[in-house]
């Protein structure tokens, strides 16, 4: 039943008592979260491009399990599962950006994103809502590949840490990419322009490592420390957690996130 | 209802809104006029919290929705882009229960919320077809649809006719007047007959300052002359103008035009301070039947350029 006009005027009378029915017409963040990150699922499952993203990524695993991974001459199951997670962790970087660019960018070109910008929800919570829509679907295709890795299971011994570690950093790696590609997309009033920003910060975080061995001192060191993939990956690919790596995989994504978050509120202001 | 006081907005050296404050009522339907780049859609942004204004103040219901948690009470508002902000992968009827959901709508009295609005925007026969499918008019419907299916206070509609063909225009006036009964709507349009008939009261900005508020009487009271009236007579059209001769020789009227028609004329007339039952008084005693005689109505066109020149 629909409130009636008086119930409505009751409900909005600002001298009255806090009215029990505002609760009800007041979606929590967390709600309102999962609302949006549901309909951005279904978003793409309803549409070719989710299908056509989830089959290009499955492929190229694939392809490169069959060639690199495994190849045509006998290996030890840890270094097929290092090759593995190093080539499933350049996947994961393309399909971040992929998936990423259109989250806010989509949103701005058709004018959806009023919807959410006039809604309850702050511009951190819908930056939130969007990533974590976008990290599911990531999630939910690298999931599809768990059988590569345990193929290894038939005719060799895999330990199951390093199978733990490898997709827990392949997971970072990915929700710290993840985390650029927005940013791209909240900048963006195109998805090619999104996934042009995302994948030139992407790529000069990852040169960094090379930037490092021409600059000595410290300064090389802490470059050498912000390379997105070399110093903080490794370990990961070669069964090892480490916890600094945890740590800056999550600082990225909580930098990248605020920036996102940041932008959304500017423009507010701008335009 | 909803109050605005010295609302700016500035884009970079470039000031879009001035210094506007306006006062809406409940349950009014009111205009907002502008030509293009007055600041119309500036201004309904600011009040649908799309937009921050660089100074000012906005109040809903007496509620600050400048203030750091005001997004939290922007389910009192239902607002509709120029553009309808739509999800073209998603049916009708998902995408009004999401957007009512988003806006914190009873979940469990969602369905039946949304049921009400499809057939009040009569949208019901579409509710399962994907957006992407429909007509820009329907697609039109789905975005008004959407600024009332949470039940808001305040529905913003910015152009909502724009784009749409005569027969979707009259409809869409019928749906707007409709919202009256529920809601507060404050709506822009460049089309000044649909202002004109379903709005209440009226305000017209220019060059981001409010140059007029008030309804379309008292708009027309303050610019048209009123001295200038319409006469209309039925007769013999010779006599018609001998008396208007007549009247003008004796200086009860200052001067006189004909607009239209032979046995059955209309003219209008500048009659100065001679009362209008003189006027009335000596078409009747020359024979004639005397139709209208009333006050020069001006066309909401002519008032809207009156008023942008006179603010000028």
């Amino acid at each position: 039943m629909t409130p009636t006009p008086s119930d409505r005027d009751r409900l909005l009378d600002r001298d009255g008592p806090e009215p029990q029915a505002r609760s009800a017409a007041h979606p929590s963040a967390v709600q309102g979260i999962l609302l949006i990150v549901r309909r951005e699922l279904g978003h793409y499952f309803r549409t070719r491009s989710g299908y056509l993203i989830a089959s290009l990524i499955l492929a190229l695993y694939a392809l490169l399990y069959n060639v690199f991974a495994v190849g045509s001459t006998p290996k030890y199951s840890n270094d097929i599962l290092s090759a593995f997670f190093y080539f499933a962790s350049g996947i994961t970087i393309v399909a971040s950006l992929l998936i990423s660019m259109r989250l806010l960018a989509e949103d701005r070109q058709n004018g959806a994103l009023a919807l959410l910008a006039t809604s309850p929800l702050s511009d951190g919570q819908v930056v939130l809502a969007k990533y974590l829509s976008g990290l599911a679907f990531l999630f939910i295709i690298t999931a599809l590949t768990v059988y590569m890795p345990l193929l290894v299971f038939v005719r060799g011994k895999v330990s199951l840490g390093h199978l733990f570690a490898g997709y827990l950093g392949v997971g970072l790696l990915g929700a710290a990419t993840m985390a650029i590609g927005l940013f791209g997309s909240s900048i963006a009033n195109s998805q090619i322009v999104a996934v042009i920003i995302g994948g030139v910060i992407t790529v000069t975080m990852l040169m960094l490592w090379m930037t490092s061995r021409i600059v000595d001192g410290p300064l090389g060191e802490v470059i050498a420390q912000l390379a997105l993939h070399d110093r903080h990956f490794r370990p990961f690919m070669d069964g090892t957690i480490q916890l600094s790596s945890i740590v800056f995989y999550l600082s990225v994504t909580g930098f990248f996130l605020l920036l996102s978050r940041n932008v959304l509120e500017g423009r507010r202001w701008r335009a | 209802m909803i109050r605005t006081e010295d609302l700016t907005k500035f884009y970079g050296d470039r000031c879009a809104v001035q210094g506007l404050s306006i006062s809406i009522e409940k349950r009014e339907i009111v205009g907002f006029l502008g030509l293009n780049g007055a600041g119309k859609t500036t201004t309904l942004r600011m009040l649908a919290g799309l937009l921050a204004p660089s100074s000012g103040r906005i109040e809903i219901e007496g509620r600050d929705m400048l203030a750091a948690d005001a997004h939290r009470m922007r389910w009192r508002i239902g607002f509709l882009p120029e553009r309808p902000p739509v999800y073209e992968d998603m049916t009708v009827r998902r995408y009004l229960d999401f957007a009512a959901k988003l806006r914190g709508y009873d979940a469990e009295r969602v369905p039946d919320r949304v049921h009400e609005v499809l057939d009040a925007t009569a949208l019901a026969h579409y509710a399962d077809e994907p957006i992407a499918w429909l007509s820009h008019g329907y697609r039109q419907r789905v975005g008004i649809a959407q600024a009332i299916v949470h039940d808001p206070a305040l529905v913003i509609l910015d152009e909502p006719t724009s784009g749409l063909d005569p027969v979707q225009i009259v409809e869409m006036r019928t749906l707007i007047r409709s919202l009256k009964d529920q809601h507060t709507v404050l709506l822009s349009s460049h089309n000044l007959p649909e202002i004109s008939q379903s709005c209440d009261r009226l305000m017209v900005i220019k060059d981001g300052v409010l140059a007029w508020a008030g309804s379309e009487e008292a708009l027309s009271a303050k610019l048209g002359s009123p001295t200038q009236v319409v006469l209309e007579l039925v007769g013999d059209a010779a006599r018609m103008e001998e008396t208007l001769h007549r009247l003008k020789t004796e200086k009860a009227i200052k001067t006189w035009t004909k607009v239209t028609g032979s046995e059955r004329s209309e003219y209008r007339l500048d009659i100065g301070a001679t009362p209008a039952e003189q006027i009335a008084k000596a078409t009747h005693d020359a024979g004639l039947g005397l139709r209208k005689l009333a006050p020069v109505a001006h066309e909401l066109e002519e008032l809207f350029l009156e008023l942008t020149k006179e603010a000028a």
